[in-house]
């Protein structure tokens, strides 16, 4: 609808949009053909790609933002994809307010990960092929981002999905490495399993995949389709954006190198699930449920993820549960309608989440690839740049006032309350103090107190091609949410994707008294002032952070409490053995069922009955080919006999 | 004036020892002889039928089948001849090899 008319502008850069997925694509094939003998050149082209995808991408974002708000969506068709009757799917892109923000993140952030790989990935003796990987995955995030219709989407979805497998396998020599890969890949399918059947009903009930057909005649579904298709992409987005209960692959997933870590599995890929919802808002304003269902998967995912996360040793591990966490919390944002505050922590965590993994990146190399944090501690002054932007991450997550996450947070928990959803509001709170707590644990055990290295171990700070794009990041955490969105109704952001991700722009008014979750529009029944509601976010938070620097830095001595555990801190410690209840549920039971349908089903009956029917015949031949004597008289008896008999028919009947 | 039902009361009589000939006895000439012998009631009854219709097709017929004997009977008596050299008997009992 939107997107025809901003055909009518003179020629822009906005026309060449599709060279901002083209330029990653060139260089994973060209790294794909030559990366062995580039060689430790494949680093900058690399970069030299993102970076160039970055600029286009600026360039467009300006050029969209000096347009008026009805003009700001752009879509162009550049080859027919599939047609077959009246299904008819395009290769084509669509650049508007969403799309451009999650360009900007996809290619800025992805960038600055390029740039730390180059000192990260040094000596690797397959770096040519990491970087075609990297590169590749920008292209496949890119894909996912400015497709127009569902089916590009889909492409792009599982194109990053593919890139993620890659990349946690990279060093697939360790056997773990290659098994988490797996894990993370089949976990996906289980999610795009449920997308793709999203998919195939939405085409069965309204006739197209295109965005715009799609959500102008969405509105005309009956109330349980909405409902069915906004649960089954909600079901892909679980998958790919690792929520309850296909979590389980995100904390295995760091098997893959730290920087991949910081990129696919922090700040991007993992976040195309809440762009995915926020793309398809239609379908989840059309039915409370839904909204409902996300929005409590996404709170009890914060939960579940953030009590795990202070029970970790590991600090990519806090890092991924972590990151699990907040990726519940950007759930809930779309959840309860709050798509804006959504979208907004997604970009803010992904400068503060990247920033975090690459600095635990830099403490890894600073290490010797060392990651048990309760072997680490006083490493503030052997590397005081990772430190200190490590510092800037933490402040930001845990939401110190002013910091990126003190804003986006507070939106989505405001959205919450507003949405009249307090038990998810307070529960959010409580999820908001649990991320100050290990957050807070994380970098004390890490930087602060007395070294408890063991193995006389030479920590060294990163070379600057590392911490560059750590300072980069760290600025951004800090000033990066008031700069964006410094409130929920008329901050920059807001402004910006409202005619996207409003109720109204889709094209339907009356869809609101169907149901849908608001996040605006019932301000005035709640009681807490907007204040208030800031205050207790950011109470809760820093709660969160005084308790983990009392218990941590003061008397508590968790070393001697670690050696007779009780019962809560083992069963947290093993991640509420929800992969040993999968281990159990799924592989066990189902070998148990693949044994029985192996030996019994198809060895037994199946083949059986085959085998049965071969013996049967067998059987019937062996005793009647005794017919066959050899003797030529019985056979001309045989003859005669017959002959007689048709001869007396042929009688009868002309008698008769 | 012999009738047309007494030729063929001949070539039915003709025809069964025929019959018989080839049912009850094992020499493999004395069959083929017999089957010579089914063949020209044959002959017989068409050219009864031929003279009875008043045309010639049925004699056109008897011709036919006279020739392909001829070859027939050339093609087996081989057959026998071979048969006998490999046996040393020409009875058709002895060779039942193809069978189950």
């Amino acid at each position: 609808m939107v997107g025809i008319l901003a055909h009518s502008n003179t020629p822009s850069i906005v026309e060449f949009g599709w060279l901002i997925p083209a330029f990653p694509l060139f260089g994973s094939a060209i790294l794909l053909a030559y990366g062995r003998r580039l060689g430790r050149a494949s680093g900058p082209i690399a970069t030299i790609m993102m970076i160039a995808s970055f600029v286009v991408s600026a360039i467009t974002f300006f050029q969209i933002v000096g347009r008026s708000a009805a003009s700001r969506v752009y879509t162009e068709t550049l080859y027919s994809f599939i047609r077959a009757g009246n299904f008819d799917v395009k290769v084509d892109y669509r650049i508007d307010p969403l799309s451009i923000v999650m360009l900007l993140v996809v290619t800025g952030v992805g960038s600055l990960i390029h740039l730390y790989s180059i000192g990260y990935m040094k000596g690797d003796p397959r770096e040519g092929r990491y970087f075609s990987y990297l590169n590749l995955f920008a292209f496949s995030m890119l894909v996912l981002v400015l497709a127009n219709n569902f089916l590009m989407m889909y492409v792009g979805w599982e194109l990053v999905g593919l890139c993620s497998y890659l990349l946690i396998g990279f060093w697939f020599e360790k056997r773990e490495n290659a098994s988490a890969a797996k894990k993370a890949f089949i976990t996906n399918r289980v999610g795009d399993f449920s997308f793709a059947i999203g998919l195939f009903l939405i085409f069965a009930n309204l006739g197209s995949l295109d965005f715009d057909q799609v959500f102008t005649s969405a509105p005309l579904l009956a109330g349980g389709t909405a409902t069915v298709i906004a649960l089954l992409l909600f079901g892909g987005a679980a998958g790919k954006s690792a929520q309850i209960p296909l979590y389980v692959w995100l904390p295995d997933a760091m098997a893959g190198p730290t920087p991949v870590s910081a990129l696919i599995h922090a700040a991007t890929m993992v976040t195309a699930g809440v762009y995915m919802v926020a793309r398809t808002h239609v379908f989840f304003d059309l039915s409370s449920t839904a909204g409902t269902v996300v929005a409590g998967v996404g709170v009890a995912t914060a939960l579940l993820a953030g009590v795990i996360a202070i029970a970790q040793d590991d600090i990519k591990r806090v890092l991924a549960y972590s990151t699990v966490s907040q990726l519940g919390f950007m759930f809930i944002g779309v959840g309860v309608g709050a798509y804006t505050a959504g979208i907004f922590h997604l970009v803010t965590h992904a400068f503060f989440k990247a920033l975090l993994f690459l600095g635990a990146g830099s403490v890894m190399h600073a290490m010797s690839q060392r990651t048990d944090i309760t072997k680490m501690g006083g490493l503030a002054k052997k590397i005081p740049w990772t430190m200190f932007t490590f510092v800037l991450g933490w402040l930001a997550i845990s939401g110190f006032p002013g910091t990126a996450g003190f804003f986006s947070k507070d939106q989505i928990l405001e959205g919450a309350y507003h949405a009249h959803q307090d038990v998810i509001w307070i529960l959010g709170l409580i999820g908001a103090g649990l991320t100050g707590f290990y957050m807070t644990r994380l970098v004390w055990l890490t930087f602060f107190g007395k070294s408890r290295d063991e193995e006389g171990l030479h920590p060294h700070e990163s070379p600057p091609s590392m911490v560059f794009p750590l300072v980069v990041l760290g600025v951004a955490a800090i000033i990066g949410g008031f700069l964006i969105n410094s409130t929920p109704e008329d901050g920059r952001l807001a402004r910006f994707l409202a005619p996207v991700v409003s109720s109204q722009s889709a094209g339907f008014v009356e869809g609101e008294a169907s149901g849908a979750v608001s996040a605006e529009g019932s301000d005035e029944e709640r009681p807490l002032s907007a204040g208030a509601l800031s205050g207790l976010a950011t109470a809760a938070g820093l709660g969160g952070v005084a308790l983990a620097f009392a218990m941590y830095s003061g008397g508590f001595d968790w070393r001697r409490r670690r050696e007779n555990p009780g019962v809560v801190w083992r069963t947290v410690r093993n991640k509420f053995y929800v992969d040993e209840v999968y281990q159990f549920m799924f592989t066990s039971l189902g070998r148990l069922g693949a044994t029985t349908l192996a030996f019994v089903v198809d060895a037994r009956w199946i083949d059986g009955f085959v085998n049965g029917i071969g013996s049967v015949t067998g059987r019937l031949a062996a005793s009647g080919r005794r017919v066959q004597t050899g003797l030529v008289r019985s056979y001309a008896l045989s003859l005669l006999g017959g002959g007689i008999i048709l001869v007396g028919f042929l009688f009868a009947r002309a008698v008769r | 004036m012999i009738q047309p039902a007494q030729y063929l009361a001949l070539a039915a009589m003709l025809f069964a020892v025929g019959v018989a000939g080839v049912l009850i006895r094992k020499n493999a000439l004395v069959i083929f002889m017999s089957i010579e012998l089914m063949l020209n009631a044959v002959n017989l009854t068409l050219v009864t039928f031929s003279k009875m219709q008043g045309n010639l097709d049925g004699q056109v017929l008897a011709f036919f089948v006279m020739v392909v004997a001829a070859a027939e009977v050339v093609v087996g008596l081989a057959i026998i001849v071979s048969i006998f050299r490999r046996k040393g008997s020409a009875s058709v009992d002895e060779f039942k090899v193809l069978k189950w």
